[in-house]
């Protein structure tokens, strides 16, 4: 059938074709990145000088929550292309904005739990440990702030303009960015998180 | 402009439980097991593995218009790029001089 | 902080800088004012979204940033050509050594070769600009900025004094209180940004605009080496990113990264540079090979030898680049089986690039060479660059490393290497692609000059240093005793580097000449040349191309001629869609500049406040839907008969 080759809206010109490889590029420089700032993290993960290990601060409750929250979101985000794709701007919206309510609750939890563990006296200049936690963990959550920020420019770019090739290509690539966050995400419960309560 | 016309967004949903799935299966080897620390390490990193794997096909799209080829290419060669950091630095860091 | 705390005083260079840069400033505003040059300034130049000014805005930089990391050298050549010379003190002495280091590397050889990639790369692909034009200036203005705030760290505040490499603990703030390494960390960061944006839109660029017809394998071989080397750019640009952020936290927040105290790993900044620093040594070599690869063909006047193994050496080179980091530090006591494996894959390098040295050579067997200045830099660039090459692969073992390691020997190695591999090259680029950019030649005779000078300069410098490594002196040394045996060598070497800034300033003489009287007349061709940059006017009309060309081959300008087919019809010239100029990239670079600053000084409030300036042009951006404007058809014809007369 036509309709199953040929490609959405996003795709629609040679440069939204461009920006958006130009962006799964910059993807893959931003997994070089946190891959370095894991590699960071694997290093100095040991070195506690006198402050805390891992699993005497994390919370695996608040820890599922925050996984669950962005895991969500992800999906709702995914919906919000799907709706897109079926030329229906009210879904989109919508959807985008239950994708950032729930970026919200995660950068809150967030939040809340870095300042958790500066009252129980972990803080950046405790040890190397810390440091890399710290700079890794808030590394994604700026990720993150920026991605509401930028979702909500887009937000009044398509209640203005509606769904065109070039709001339809700027949604499609924000909804890359966020799914990428969320497989940053993954490797941090993974990598930071489970592997520091096995510890 | 493509209209699917479904009303149901299967693949995306499947997606979705699916790393839920991994998610509560990764945090259950990890603290609900007594597999020795390297087992559960490899059995939850190859989880986080197979989820941004959904993440990549089944939210991103990642083989979609006619630079598929070109993403698939670039991302696998980044995640080899990323595997030399880690592993690369790892193995620097804590084998030789550290490990006196 | 008070005006004399953030002002070097006390030192008469410095004092005599200050004085000269306030008034190059107040020279430059005023003349801008007295000759009305200011709207054309904006709307020509700092506002253009075109990537040939925006490459030629690249080049003047790199050449002043040139002068700069020279200056700096000439001052180590003086204050070592005798024993116990008083002419810098100890700390002086490890501000110049560290600001020469990074100045020519990040601030004069990367630009030099982005600016020539700006301006070749779309041509020869038969673009009519790059894949994201904004972003490009935006690149441009980040280098720009982050280049200004780093060099005037030497009269505000004080100069990074670490080393280019800055290793910890040396570089923390414990042993460097002072701001001057964090002028280091932050204007290295924000040109960080901008290379990695360029990095992207040139491969996309390369990837999705190439001429119809063009594949992968019919890319001449300075696009090929670009894209490699853009990818190599995507690659270790963000493990730069990553380190000086590290090193930003430690310096500014009192992390512990790489501190020796609460569990920081001093060795962790080491590993990171170099994961970055080695493939940024081939980020400036590789387009280097492909200016020589272009030159060699055109004037051996054959088509390249070995295409495809040339291409699988550059692929080759750039994949093991990412594979050898170690052997900058050997010496860390890593353990034999690290060593061996780093060791290993180093020698590994050594032999694409061996192919590559042959291919250029068999090229020119049988050609009839045309001995022109950009050829003798390519000609030059062989036997020099095989030297340090051959050193190379004696530093590469791990065991007679601990020997060389830091010695002066090392300093001659990297020279020999970056020399030849990196200015020689950009030399024989501005010879060659000179006429493109502007439309006359540089002058030959001036330029054999500024060859052979800087050619035996170079050599007179540099091959003193292998011997007085092996003698024992140690990199970094700011004197010596007498009696030691270096100073004949020493001494030749810093007369050597007079001759080089002789060669330089033939240089700069030879563009002020040429500028005044070469012959406009060289027409768009002047040098017989193979690839689709010259199938077009010199200086090049904003839109490129009228039509774009239709590619079958390699060299396809060459074929063209030979075809006769190189000819434009009336009836093809159709309506051209171009790009508007923007004034976000340069206002942004702007604000990413003040807010570096205030990083430096660690005014946190103030970098908060100026970081909404940033913000502000990322959301002005986000609203700008200027889809660019179109040139007409009849526009187009009445340029396109300027320069070829009837069509």
């Amino acid at each position: 059938m036509a309709t199953e080759t040929s490609l959405p809206l996003e795709y629609s010109t040679k440069q939204n074709e461009m920006n958006i490889l130009g962006f799964w590029i910059f993807l893959g420089a931003e997994i070089v990145l946190f891959s370095t700032l894991f590699a960071g993290y694997f290093v100095l993960e040991g070195n506690t000088a006198n402050g805390p290990a891992g699993h005497e601060i994390f919370i695996f409750k608040d820890v599922m929550i925050q996984t669950f929250l962005l895991l969500t979101s992800s999906f709702t985000c995914s919906l919000a292309i799907y709706q897109m794709r079926n030329n229906n701007v009210k879904g989109l919206i919508t959807w985008l904005v239950v994708t950032m309510a729930l970026g919200l609750g995660f950068l809150y939890m967030e939040i809340n739990e870095f300042i958790h563990y500066v009252h129980e006296g972990a803080t950046l200049q405790t040890s190397g440990f810390l440091s890399s936690f710290f700079t890794l963990l808030g590394t994604h959550g700026l990720h993150v702030t920026l991605g509401l920020g930028w979702a909500t420019l887009l937000i009044i770019q398509i209640a203005r303009r509606g769904i065109t090739p070039v709001t339809a290509r700027k949604t499609f690539i924000i909804s890359l960015y966020w799914h990428f966050l969320d497989v940053v995400w993954i490797f941090i419960f993974t990598f930071v998180y489970l592997r520091g309560l096995v510890m | 402009m493509e209209k699917t016309n479904k009303v149901f967004p299967g693949k995306l949903v499947i997606g979705f439980l699916l790393s839920i799935v991994m998610t509560v299966l990764a945090a259950w080897i990890a603290l609900g097991t007594d597999f020795s620390k390297s087992v559960i390490m490899w059995m939850i990193g190859a989880l986080a593995i197979f989820q941004a794997g959904v993440q990549l096909i089944m939210f991103m799209h990642i083989n979609e218009g006619k630079s598929g080829m070109i993403n698939t290419i670039n991302i696998v060669y980044s995640v080899f790029i990323a595997a030399v950091i880690v592993a690369g630095s790892i193995w620097i860091l804590t084998t030789g001089h550290a490990a006196h | 902080m008070s005006v004399d705390q953030i002002l070097v005083t006390g030192d008469p260079l410095i004092l005599a800088s200050q004085i000269a840069i306030l008034l190059t400033i107040i020279g430059a505003v005023v003349g801008i004012t007295y000759f009305k040059k200011w709207r054309y300034l904006w709307e020509e130049w700092l506002t253009t979204v075109d990537h040939k000014k925006i490459g030629i805005m690249y080049i003047l930089a790199g050449v002043a940033m040139f002068f700069r990391g020279g200056v700096d050298g000439l001052m180590m050549k003086a204050q070592t050509s005798r024993p116990n010379m008083e002419f810098l003190d100890a700390q002086h002495y490890d501000e110049v050594f560290t600001t020469h280091g990074i100045v020519m590397i990040l601030f004069m050889a990367m630009p030099m070769l982005i600016g020539i990639m700006n301006v070749v790369l779309p041509l020869q692909i038969g673009a009519r600009d790059v894949a994201f034009p904004k972003l490009n200036a935006l690149s441009f203005w980040t280098f720009f900025v982050a280049a200004m705030l780093f060099n005037i760290s030497f009269v505000i505040g004080g100069s990074p004094d670490a080393g280019w490499t800055s290793y910890f603990p040396l570089a923390g703030k414990e042993f460097t209180p002072g701001v001057g390494n964090n002028y280091y960390a932050i204007a290295l960061q924000i040109a960080g940004i901008g290379t990695l944006a360029t990095g992207i839109n040139f491969i996309v660029t390369i990837l999705k605009m190439r001429a119809p017809g063009m594949t992968l394998m019919k890319m001449p071989m300075f696009t090929w080496t670009s894209l490699v080397t853009s990818i190599l750019i995507v690659a270790a640009f963000p493990i730069l990113t990553v380190a000086l952020a590290f090193m930003t936290m430690d310096r500014l927040f009192g992390a512990h990264f790489f501190t020796v105290a609460a569990g920081g790993d001093p060795m962790l900044w080491l590993n990171l540079f170099w994961l970055w620093g080695h493939p940024e040594v081939y980020i400036v070599v590789l387009p280097a090979f492909g200016m020589f690869s272009e030159v060699i063909a055109t004037f051996s006047r054959k088509n390249l030898y070995g295409y495809k193994t040339m291409v699988a050496s550059i692929v080759g080179i750039a994949f093991l680049s990412m594979l050898v980091w170690v052997h900058h530090f050997y010496t860390m006591g890593n353990s034999a089986a690290v060593n061996s494996v780093f060791s290993i894959t180093t020698m590994m390098i050594a032999i694409p690039t061996g192919v590559k040295i042959f291919n250029w050579l068999f090229t020119m067997r049988k050609g009839r060479i045309k001995f022109t200045t950009s050829m003798l830099w390519s000609l030059a660039f062989i036997p020099c660059f095989t030297i340090g090459g051959v050193t190379g692969v004696m530093l590469a073992m791990a065991a007679a490393d601990y020997q060389y390691h830091n010695t002066m020997f090392l300093v001659a190695h990297f020279h020999y290497v970056l020399i030849p591999g990196v200015v020689f090259a950009v030399f024989a680029g501005l010879y060659y692609w000179w006429p493109k950019m502007f439309g006359f030649t540089l002058n030959e005779k001036i330029g054999k000059w500024h060859f052979w000078l800087f050619v035996i300069g170079f050599n007179l410098t540099f091959m003193p240093m292998f011997f007085v490594g092996l003698d024992g002196m140690s990199r970094r040394m700011y004197t010596y005793s007498e009696g030691l045996g270096w100073e004949g060598w020493l001494g030749f070497s810093a007369a050597g580097s007079l001759i080089m800034a002789a060669g330089f300033a033939a240089l700069c003489y030879n563009i002020y000449w040429s500028f005044r009287f070469a012959s406009r007349d060289v027409g768009s061709d002047p040098w017989d040349a193979r690839t689709l940059e010259w199938a077009t006017a010199s200086p090049v009309q904003h839109y490129n191309f009228a039509v774009v060309p239709k590619v079958d081959s390699l060299d396809p300008f060459w074929k063209m001629k030979k075809k006769g087919t190189f000819k434009l019809k009336k009836q093809d010239i159709k309506e051209i869609h171009m790009p508007s100029n923007s004034a976000i990239p340069i206002l942004m670079g702007i604000a990413f500049g003040i807010v570096g600053f205030f990083l430096v000084f660690e005014w946190f409030t103030l970098a908060a406040i100026w970081s909404l300036g940033i913000i502000a042009c990322l959301v002005a951006n986000s609203f700008d839907y200027d889809d660019g404007y179109h040139v007409s058809a009849e526009e187009v014809e009445e340029t396109e008969r300027k320069w070829r007369g009837d069509l």
